[in-house]
């Protein structure tokens, strides 16, 4: 079977044409993409809002794990009788909403009180206390929120071809219709390293982006993104 | 909208679909919780005590996380060589799933628990396993409670997908709505998860507390 499956993946016209394994990889990655985004541009200003200000914090976890109860299959499924197979993409922004949101205000809430207090007998106002010292801090929080939110749309994202959405998910569902166990395995494969890759670049990125100080904090006293692994 | 929801339940035949795929939702989703933490335990007190494998099953976990789950669904039957359609690939799928997740919050817990107390435990002659299953376990359950209600309430919302290959649980709701289509049954069965998934978290949240008496009657003296 194992031979089976390698021949499909290295079958060449598998992967070119627009139903090859190319075009819906770039597809699914962009779907994804687009979803996380769209979720960011609201969900972190909100967050970075309400732990800046402490106003609202109780509905952020409600609403967090109000989401997290909710079935993707049927939020998918629901949006697409609704409107159609591309309504599925807000199914994608709405669960990549919350996992932002909490990351970002977990973020924000966990920064040291003696930093912003520093900050502000310093003299910052307090715009200058959240872009200078609550945002650099946050960002391996926040980050963490971005990785949560993008595997669970990552995994949304290969459901939601059931009701018509291009990328990866597609592959899986047809070879599933015409009962090719290879062509499902293959997908299926090519879905879980897509989402692995991913992770592990957007884990790059987090390196980036984090300032070297709150690094070397985060390695020393263990405190940093922890359980930020919490739904998919 | 409401009067197809009321046809919809009046039917003996609907019910009784209802209550199986309810059921079978319940079993697909709390068995792995139960093995989930079985296997989480022993393996986060392994990662505790042994450094070298501590990285190497922490980084394992988070890759298992990071796999989406209809992948997994398709590809075991094919690496252990069960049916296409067994529900033990759900089972089995979560159960990684559950483990994976909730092994970082076990060694967190373990290690939460303060010094002095398993110094104590040691000196008034408790071995190392004892004082594990006596004193270190019971004193990381606080901390570990919300990691299983975030694995309860996850692994409820993921037996649904199992739906598409073909498993029992509430997700059959879905594609047997859209298919047809019919509005009434995907409302019906986005609500049944989300209560069962509150449901489910009430009860843990009840059993935790009746696990730890002590957090009452700390807090009780200490309000007095």
């Amino acid at each position: 079977m194992i031979s089976e499956i390698a021949a499909w993946l290295l079958d060449p016209a598998h992967w070119t044409g627009g139903e090859g394994v190319l075009r819906q990889s770039w597809l699914h990655l962009l779907y994804c993409v687009f979803a996380v985004c769209a979720a960011a541009v609201i969900a972190i200003p909100l967050g970075l809002y309400i732990g800046h200000t402490g106003r609202g914090s109780v509905l952020v976890v409600a609403f967090g794990n109000a989401v997290r109860a909710l079935p993707t299959l049927g939020l998918v499924t629901g949006l697409a009788m609704l409107y159609q197979g591309s309504a599925a993409l807000a199914a994608l922004v709405v669960l990549a909403f919350p996992a932002v949101l909490s990351g970002t205000y977990a973020g924000v809430n966990a920064v040291p009180a003696d930093a912003v207090d520093a900050a502000r007998g310093m003299g910052m106002s307090s715009a200058q206390r959240l872009w200078q010292v609550e945002l650099p801090n946050a960002l391996p929080l926040l980050m963490g929120g971005v990785r949560n939110a993008m595997l669970q749309v990552m995994a949304t994202t290969a459901i939601a071809a059931y009701v018509g959405l291009g990328g990866l998910g597609k592959l899986l569902i047809e070879g599933q219709a015409i009962r090719h166990y290879d062509q499902m395995a293959s997908a299926a494969i090519l879905i879980a390293l897509l989402a692995v890759l991913v992770d592990l670049v957007l884990a790059g990125l987090t390196r980036l982006l984090v300032p070297r100080g709150v690094m070397l904090v985060v390695a020393e006293t263990g405190a940093g993104p922890r359980g930020r692994r919490e739904q998919r | 909208m409401i009067d197809e929801l009321v046809r919809y339940l009046s039917s003996p035949s609907n019910r009784e679909v209802l209550l199986e795929q309810l059921g079978q939702h319940v079993y697909l989703a709390l068995v792995p919780l139960i093995a989930g933490v079985s296997l989480a335990l022993p393996l986060g007190r392994l990662a505790q005590r042994v450094r070298w494998l501590r990285g190497a099953l922490l980084g394992t976990a988070g890759v298992v996380y990071t796999i989406p789950s209809l992948a997994v669904f398709v590809l075991l039957p094919g690496i252990i060589g069960t049916g296409y359609t067994s529900p033990v690939n759900i089972v089995i799928a979560l159960t990684l799933y559950t483990t994976a997740l909730l092994v970082r919050p076990v060694v967190d817990a373990l290690e939460s628990v303060p010094t002095h107390v398993t110094v104590a435990a040691t000196a008034m002659g408790y071995r190392p396993h004892r004082r594990f299953l006596a004193v270190e376990l019971p004193l990381a359950v606080p901390a570990l409670t919300s990691a299983v209600r975030v694995a309860s309430v996850s692994n409820i919302s993921l037996v649904s997908v199992g739906a598409l290959v073909g498993s029992g649980g509430l997700g059959r709701l879905f594609m047997v709505g859209f298919e047809r289509p019919d509005l009434v049954q995907i409302p019906v069965g986005i609500v049944l998860t989300v209560l069962l998934a509150l449901l489910v978290d009430l009860l843990l949240v009840v059993g935790w507390r009746s696990l730890t008496p002590w957090e009452r009657a700390g807090r009780a003296v200490i309000g007095s």
